[in-house]
């Protein structure tokens, strides 16, 4: 790999902001530098509520940092991240649209015939695994199967950048095992620039190159990055019982229990009490 | 819940019952007298043959097709109307304000008070009717087609942009259908007000129609045959209500709740 080439994603003293209701400044994010190389899987781990997501949105162009730089490729970025392919949180699939058309609509809006855009939004499906369900709408599929769809809508316009705010948060423990096993050998294939943004430490080394870890909001920084020395190609359910993966996931949570716990005692409003 | 015939054999006595009670009620004295002077209730015997003899002799059909036509008109203009301006107003936030109050104003209106006028401005025959029943449904379309618009959910908006989309082709590919399928789910609603536009125009005043036929019978106490417009009109719009059911089924598959609707 060349490794010249410029950083995917580039955040440089990033201080996001937000003027509340009664006109008070809440500072949600402070100061965040953080580079995702190209091809690198990055994970950022937080507690709820510190602007994980506030992190993702700047570097996909949808949120203007207050202060500081958004590089994308070493080009400064203007308006929305047309390199990188978002994955959202919530339902974010066209609900009046089958999951073929879902699929294909990143093709015909940028002009491709639609027979062509039909023709290999099917061949996403299929390697998302929902080849038999392409005349499905998506109240009619579960919510593991919408994530693929969207999965499917994301990667058929081959984005460089590869941006998921909590993709998997909403699904069962099973759900999410197989959604990050497809993620990662969908991602083997042509090594993408990640950032994945999750509450969950485990889910997050197990997929990532990288874990950078966030302190507690408001005014949130970067605390902590880890590389994970686990090989690849992983699989996420037998990558969990090694020796490598406990280390690493002791020595991180040492430093994210704390600011879980702040992180808890402001979003309840009651005074903490560590387990 | 009870099984089909029987939920259907129970409605269908749910008739018997109250035609039976009705046909005694206005031919069977109780203590020498008659409880419902048939002078003002008729009977249902009565009903039934004007109904027949109408049919018989094809005078409903010029009725029945001058209501239909003009519902039809109705729906059509206050529909195309109201998505155009209420996707208008929901796109231009600016516009929207300025005209709001009389908006409100307009749509506080009771209909009714404009017949004279649009009788007045378009004479007896079917655009006063139309006119009326436009004034019905706009408010209807424009306030879900409005509502629509602006409930896109943001991370459906955000997709579409993170996907590439361009303003025209959010319009089109995020904001119209949504704004479509409020309007289909108040199509019970728009089409039922088109009706009854049309019949209450006619009421007020013209030479055909359901409501003109229930109206010149009651002009000279003909209660049979007013019953029996009514009974004809309620099948009518029932036989509506079944088609815009059956469109409704088609146009709205991709809902979780087809049926759901927003008066």
């Amino acid at each position: 790999m060349d490794t010249r080439k410029p950083a995917a994603v580039a955040l440089d003293d990033a201080t996001v902001a937000f003027r509340l209701a009664d006109n008070r400044v809440y500072t949600a994010v402070e100061q965040a530098s953080l580079t995702v190389e190209h091809g690198e899987f990055v994970a950022i781990v937080g507690p709820t509520g510190c602007g994980k997501s506030t992190l993702l949105n700047v570097a996909a162009g949808l949120l203007k940092p207050a202060s500081g730089a958004v590089r994308i490729f070493d080009q400064p970025l203007t308006g929305l991240n047309k390199d990188a392919g978002y994955l959202f949180q919530a339902d974010a699939l066209f609900p009046w649209k089958t999951a073929l058309d879902n699929v294909a609509i990143g093709l015909e809006i940028k002009g491709a015939p639609r027979a062509q855009a039909l023709e290999r939004a099917q061949g996403w499906l299929t390697s998302v695994g929902l080849g038999a369900f392409a005349g499905r709408y998506p109240h009619m599929l579960s919510g593991g199967q919408r994530k693929r769809v969207g999965l499917a809508q994301v990667l058929i316009r081959d984005p460089k950048i590869l941006l998921m705010d909590e993709p998997f948060g909403p699904l069962d423990a099973q759900t999410r095992q197989i959604m990050g096993n497809l993620l990662l050998e969908l991602w083997n294939a042509d090594r993408k620039a990640v950032l994945f943004v999750t509450h969950d430490l485990e889910e997050a080394i197990a997929l990532a190159d990288r874990v950078v870890i966030m302190s507690a909001g408001p005014g949130a920084r970067i605390i902590g990055d880890w590389r994970v020395p686990l090989a690849r190609p992983r699989d996420i359910s037998e990558v969990r019982m090694e020796k490598e993966f406990h280390a690493l996931h002791r020595e991180i949570w040492s430093v994210l229990k704390d600011e879980v716990m702040k992180g808890y005692a402001q979003s309840s409003q009651a005074p903490a009490e560590v387990a | 819940m009870m099984s089909r015939p029987v939920l259907l054999l129970c409605q269908l006595m749910v008739a018997v019952v109250a035609l039976a009670l009705w046909q005694f009620l206005t031919t069977v004295p109780i203590f020498g007298r008659v409880l419902l002077p048939p002078f003002f209730f008729s009977n249902p015997v009565d009903v039934a043959s004007q109904i027949v003899d109408w049919f018989v002799r094809g005078v409903i059909w010029k009725h029945l097709l001058i209501t239909l036509l003009e519902s039809v008109l109705a729906f059509t203009i206050g529909s195309v109307a109201g998505i155009v301006v209420g996707f208008w107003f929901a796109r231009q936030p600016r516009v929207a304000a300025v005209f709001d109050p009389y908006i409100k104003m307009a749509n506080a209106l009771p209909r009714v008070v404009l017949a004279p006028i649009f009788a007045l401005w378009l004479g007896l025959g079917i655009w006063s009717k139309v006119a009326l029943g436009v004034t019905l449904v706009f408010f209807i379309v424009f306030f879900n087609v409005y509502q629509g618009v602006k409930e896109v959910s943001p991370t459906v908006l955000a997709n579409g942009r993170m996907l590439g989309m361009s303003e025209r082709q959010l319009t089109r590919h995020v904001y119209w259908p949504s704004a479509l399928s409020w309007m289909f789910s108040s199509l019970h609603t728009s089409v039922g007000f088109a009706v009854v536009g049309a019949v209450v125009g006619e009421y007020l005043g013209s030479a055909a129609g359901l409501g003109y036929l229930i109206q010149q019978a009651e002009g000279i106490f003909d209660v049979a045959a007013v019953f029996a417009g009514m009974f004809v009109l309620s099948a009518f719009v029932i036989l509506i209500d079944l088609l815009v059911t059956f469109v409704e089924r088609r146009l709205l598959v991709w809902r979780p709740d087809g049926a759901g609707g927003h008066g």
